[in-house]
């Protein structure tokens, strides 16, 4: 909120406003925003039936913020949110990656990715495979190897069915099924 | 077809009720005439014109109107009601409704609160459809229409309308909660002639039930289909078929879970459309190297008939040229789920010259407003929501954008408006630009504050709404308001109906200003504003002839409710308090209030009281 110094009235000082006289005023906090969120709060794509206690989990916590203030329906606030969130990057969201035959377990950061594409041309050349493309209808098939994901619900899906924000949001970790097993995904 | 039959069969015609009545003089339709009435009945043909004629009275208040004038008049007017509209669902009783109206063919029911929406308390408080929707079924078996806002609706009850109610045509459910994908499975599945299914702003639980493909195989006489707020995946497939064999489907708005490739498809297949939601309105990330992007302009001029275009709810701004085709026909305009700067709002507005509803987020800033004021000269309704919709968050829109609204967009009935900062002059200015306005709600985020140019109360400016607004029905108000301010009110508000106050007022005055000057008011909700027991008295004289009043976090005690609860019989006073609180203690959280003929209802939950 700007402070009106225009006429060399500082209208800030004579302003109404809650709160005592010579405190700071309560809504100054300058909290920068997305960064202080848990990776719970991450992961949670905020879009879920429980809109009554996710405003409140996702706003900063620069000032208590008053229960249904401004009147905006929980659903809208959500969305909203949901795609700030998105927007802004916020901390890394490392998830683990598996693959069929592979003696051990790697860890990526999704947000290092703008898109699928570049997801899965980073796995390829980590794990020296050839992942292949991915279409609506027939997913790798085709392909040696499926990226396969588990989502925030403990299912197993396949990488690239959903637009790119809420599978970064929904996915817990990732494995790369070899082509055999993955063809039986790919026909869904 | 004897008067028996018709209540299980098809639908009365209203021609045949009558040559039946003139048979069997009997003016109630409650089974075959009696003996007594079959000599000449002096009125009945008087009867039989009324009849024909309240058949042309469509507004409920003229409906209501002629039930006064007599019995006769009041029997007549029952038996030709076919659109039921019940504004408290706890005002009557599903059994009183339908002993009444016998002969229902819509019912619109209203349940919980407005206030209820920002989670001012509990959920469960009650409103259930469940009653109601047995009733129907029981009274009204050829009930073909059932509109509800904010009520909780199972999964039951939507097996129950698609079960017992054959031939049952259009469910639109506003604000509402408790059913789930596998409710809506049965119920597209067993509604053989369903034409509309709008689910609007309601909460559907993920059942992971694919009720898109459980419609029935073949032509469908679908009209509409709005399941934008459904938070879950669909089956594409099923619904390109569903599509693809609608011919008479007009009205389609997608959820976000829909591609902008997988809306081409659709759209290609219905190119009659006149409502639109876009679902996404990007695609879904895998484009492959080589793929050719579907010609989305060519889609959109392919819809000659689209007014009405919504969606945009993961809006990727690359695509928004694709809409240029059908922006000069566009009556109407939902960007409120789209980032968008003023920058990328321009090239699509200046083309929308009939744009008469609007609906926006502050990302376009004033800048954006003040495009929308240069070209949409047919503007009735304008909404703008905050994309940061905290108090103390960026305002990127202010007095500024609303000045430029008022002198651009002179025909605006109605508006809705988020900000951060707000002038009394702005808001004089908009009362005297635009005199058709019925709507008027401003929402200043930050609680208390004042006119940042002058360091005023905000009171001036909603007076000048109150005074110069002559047609004014609906008044939300906001920023730092004194009793003055709910003066004007109560001075110059004489057709408010709904007013809607948060954080304002000194003293019970203001309250008081507003229920003794107001004689239209039917619904006042107010939060948080230093109102008490001596306010909540001045308005005896009117509380019957009110719909609700609601009060939270104000200075109410259980001694002045008690008060009112005792002078008023037919009134329900509900103190709700929170959900863990046990019983009531000495401030009422949350005072609750409405008419009613059925005395305090059955299905409290634990955290109300019935005083």
């Amino acid at each position: 909120m700007e402070v009106n110094y225009e006429n060399g009235l500082n209208l800030k000082a004579t302003e109404l406003r809650l709160g005592l006289p010579g405190s700071d005023e309560p809504e100054r906090q300058t909290t920068p925003r997305p960064n202080k969120r848990t990776s719970s709060e991450i992961s949670s794509s905020g879009l879920t039936d429980d809109g009554n206690d996710d405003h409140q989990a996702s706003a900063p916590p620069a000032k208590a913020q008053v229960v249904g203030w401004p009147p905006i329906r929980s659903y809208r606030k959500n969305c909203i949110q949901a795609k700030k969130n998105e927007v802004e990057g916020g901390t890394g969201r490392y998830v683990k990656v598996s693959v069929d035959g592979a003696a051990y377990l790697r860890k990526i950061d999704l947000h290092v990715y703008g898109s699928y594409p570049e997801l899965l041309e980073a796995l390829e050349k980590m794990f020296k495979l050839t992942i292949g493309a991915y279409s609506e209808r027939e997913g790798y098939n085709g392909s040696e190897y499926a990226p396969t994901y588990e989502d925030k619900d403990g299912d197993w899906m396949l990488v690239g069915d959903v637009p790119w924000e809420m599978f970064i949001s929904s996915c817990k970790r990732l494995r790369i099924m070899k082509g055999s097993e993955a063809r039986g995904l790919g026909c869904i | 077809m004897s008067e028996d039959d018709e209540r299980q069969q098809s639908p009365p015609s209203d021609l045949e009720f009558v040559s039946n009545k003139a048979r069997n003089c009997n003016a109630t339709g409650s089974g075959s005439g009696h003996p007594e009435f079959q000599s000449a009945y002096p009125d009945q043909v008087l009867e039989n014109v009324l009849e024909n004629v309240l058949h042309f009275l469509t507004s409920k208040r003229d409906r209501n109107a002629a039930s006064l004038v007599c019995k006769s008049w009041y029997r007549v007017e029952a038996l030709t009601r076919s659109e039921l509209f019940i504004g408290n669902c706890y005002a009557v009783s599903p059994a009183r409704a339908t002993a009444r109206f016998t002969r229902v063919r819509a019912l619109q029911l209203k349940g919980k609160p407005r206030f209820a929406d920002f989670n001012l308390m509990p959920p469960d408080w009650g409103a259930h459809f469940n009653p109601w929707a047995l009733a129907m079924a029981k009274a009204y078996p050829w009930l073909e229409k059932v509109h509800l806002k904010r009520m909780t609706v199972t999964d039951d009850d939507l097996a129950t309308l698609a079960e017992l109610l054959l031939g049952f045509k259009e469910l639109v459910l506003v604000c509402c909660d408790g059913f789930g994908t596998s409710g809506l499975a049965i119920f597209v599945n067993k509604c053989r002639q369903l034409k509309v299914l709008d689910l609007i702003e309601s909460e559907v639980s993920d059942d992971e039930t694919d009720w898109i493909s459980c419609f029935p195989e073949g032509e469908s006489q679908l009209e509409s289909l709005i399941f934008d707020c459904v938070e879950c995946h669909i089956n594409f497939e099923a619904l390109e078929r569903l599509v693809a064999n609608s011919p008479s489907l007009k009205k389609l708005r997608l959820n976000r879970y829909v591609s902008i490739g997988q809306l081409y498809r659709l759209m290609i297949r219905a190119p009659q459309l006149t409502h639109l939601g876009t679902g996404s309105f990007s695609p879904s990330e895998i484009a492959g190297q080589g793929d050719q992007e579907p010609d989305y302009v060519n889609a959109f001029a392919a819809c000659k008939s689209l007014v009405c275009l919504s969606g945009f709810r993961e809006i990727i701004p690359d695509y928004l040229p694709a809409i240029y085709p059908v922006c000069a026909n566009l009556t109407s305009l939902n960007f409120s789920y789209a980032n968008i700067t003023a920058e990328q709002l321009k090239p699509i507005i200046s083309k929308c010259h009939k744009l008469q509803v609007f609906w926006v987020l502050d990302s376009i800033c004033d800048e954006g407003l003040q495009a929308v004021a240069a070209t949409c000269k047919e503007l009735r309704e304008l909404r703008v929501f905050p994309v940061d919709p905290r108090e103390d968050g960026d305002g990127p829109v202010s007095e500024v954008g609303l000045q430029a609204i008022s002198e651009g967009c002179r025909k605006l009935q109605s508006i809705l408006y988020f900000c951060q900062r707000m002038t009394n002059a702005a808001v004089i200015a908009m009362s005297k630009n635009c005199p058709d306005l019925v709507v008027f709600r401003l929402c200043i985020m930050g609680r208390h504050r004042a006119d940042p140019v002058t360091g005023e109360p905000m009171d001036d400016g909603f007076g000048a709404i109150v005074m110069n607004c002559k047609k004014l029905t609906r008044l939300a108000v906001s920023g730092l308001l004194t009793d003055k301010a709910f003066d004007y009110i109560g001075q110059h508000g004489k057709l408010v109906r709904t007013l809607s106050v948060a954080f304002a007022g000194d003293s019970d005055m203001g309250l008081k200003y507003v229920l003794e000057g107001c004689p239209q008011l039917q619904k006042l909700e107010i939060r948080d504003s230093p109102f008490g027991d001596a306010a909540l008295r001045s308005g005896l004289h009117h509380y019957y002839n009110m719909r609700f009043l609601w009060m939270s976090s104000c200075r109410l005690t259980p001694n002045g409710c008690q008060e009112i609860a005792r002078a008023m019989p037919r009134l329900v006073v509900e103190v709700i308090r929170s959900a863990d609180e046990e019983e009531m203690d000495d401030a009422v959280e949350i005072l609750y209030m409405y008419r009613s003929l059925e005395g305090p209802r059955t299905d409290l939950p634990k955290f109300v009281t019935i005083l």
